[in-house]
């Protein structure tokens, strides 16, 4: 299973077409600056995790996905939450009006004044286990081909693979389980693949390259 | 992929996704669930406070101190936050350095994750499907779309930032800036050299102001 977001390696979507950096705006219309600061703001009331949200985004159909623009991705993400998490009614997202019999709720806002120290705080994910780490940097691991139903952060294009491990980044909240709100510690490791595990004959020669990919430890399997 | 299917109709009229989002606004609002004056709060952070600014000092003085250069490979978090640029989307941080045999390139293939605290938000191109796809597949090919051309036997090094790890490229310093001061070397770091997509360059014309001085 490969969801719509997961796209790493996929050919035909042409050129990048950058903007020059001195002259790119940070949001190109009103309505991007809308849709980031909802996001934002409705997230801090806590009623999801940060995975949860990426899920809700990635949940759409490939042909959907591609062909909105990244806000209008995070304004169906956002909406889906409002909704499954019973926060909004259909209706009310319809018309754009509080029912009027909706119970008045009991979150409350985040205040303008505290934004500026909650943005510092952010959310570290890093954790405290007692287990102890199953590979060291030198070890060399396959990545499991069988991923989390759900939200995974396994990308397809190293399933499978083989690849070794450089850096061990300590147990960090493991995204796959915090998509569904619960919240574990799992070792993190920073793993490199070189260009033609990943790739094979496609990579020319001379133009090898590697890749680093961080992975958690119940994607990956011993050699 | 871009929003240019939605408002190009050369009217004055908001579309509908302009609608959607102004009553999705008014909604939250009225519920009692955000405040107008914390999305103002928000916005003016990230469009205004929050930006490559922050990642130019980190590697101006990466360049300019020995002892901040390698505090901050090996340590980034306790380096970057002794400057100030803490906080979310930015918890875990790590610095890799650009060198004579070593380009690293920084790439979010599931989605758009980025260093905020030192580089802001990301640009539209970092977060598009082409970039995306083709930044773990075709580095050299994305880098010469950036003008960017390395030498032959650079080994090429991309960082898909999967987990909650953020990254920042230490580009290389350009010859002739030895002995600059801090803020002026902060000057000639460029966001897309600190993603990796581009190297730094110095314009002749600094570099004779500074043979002159």
């Amino acid at each position: 299973m490969r969801g719509s977001h997961d796209l790493g390696g996929l050919k035909g979507l042409g050129p990048i077409s950058p903007e020059h950096e001195s002259c790119e705006p940070v949001f190109h219309a009103d309505w991007e600056k809308q849709v980031f600061a909802l996001t934002m703001a409705v997230g801090f009331l806590g009623q999801w995790t940060l995975d949860e949200s990426r899920h809700a985004r990635e949940r759409q159909t490939p042909e959907d996905y591609l062909r909105h623009s990244y806000y209008e991705n995070w304004l169906v993400g956002l909406q889906t939450l409002l909704l499954e998490k019973g926060i909004v009614s259909e209706q009310e997202l319809n018309t754009g009006n509080p029912d009027c019999d909706s119970p008045a709720s009991d979150l409350s806002a985040l205040q303008a004044k505290d934004v500026g120290e909650i943005l510092l705080r952010g959310g570290p994910v890093e954790m405290a286990t007692e287990k102890i780490p199953k590979f060291v940097p030198g070890d060399r691991v396959r990545v499991r081909h069988e991923v989390t139903p759900g939200h995974t952060r396994v990308p397809a294009y190293v399933r499978g693979r083989v690849g070794s491990i450089e850096r061990h980044h300590g147990a960090h909240v493991f995204a796959d389980r915090n998509a569904l709100g619960h919240r574990e510690g799992k070792h993190l490791y920073s793993i490199r693949f070189a260009s033609r595990e990943i790739w094979g004959e496609d990579t020319k020669p001379g133009e090898a390259f590697s890749v680093r990919v961080d992975l958690w430890e119940p994607h990956l399997e011993v050699l | 992929m871009s929003d240019d299917h939605h408002s190009h109709d050369h009217t004055e009229l908001p579309s509908d996704l302009e609608l959607k989002v102004k009553a999705l606004e008014s909604l939250l609002v009225e519920k009692g669930l955000v405040s107008e004056e914390t999305l103002d709060t928000l916005i003016e952070t990230y469009e205004h406070k929050v930006g490559p600014r922050n990642g130019a000092q980190v590697v101006a003085k990466a360049w300019a101190q020995p002892d901040f250069r390698e505090w901050l490979l090996k340590d980034a978090n306790a380096a970057i936050a002794s400057l100030g640029f803490t906080g979310r989307q930015g918890e875990h941080m790590r610095v890799v350095e650009n060198t004579t045999k070593v380009h690293n390139l920084v790439v979010c293939t599931l989605c758009s994750c980025y260093p905020w605290p030192v580089l802001g938000l990301p640009p539209v191109w970092y977060k598009s499907a082409p970039y995306r796809a083709r930044a773990v597949s075709d580095p050299r090919g994305v880098l010469a779309e950036f003008g960017t051309h390395l030498d032959d036997g650079v080994e090429i090094q991309v960082w898909d930032s999967t987990a909650e790890m953020r990254y920042l490229v230490l580009p290389q310093q350009p010859a002739g800036t030895e002995g600059w001061p801090e803020d002026k070397l902060a000057e000639i770091v460029t966001r897309n050299s600190m993603i990796g997509v581009e190297e730094v360059c110095i314009d002749n014309d600094d570099n004779d102001e500074e043979a002159a001085s």
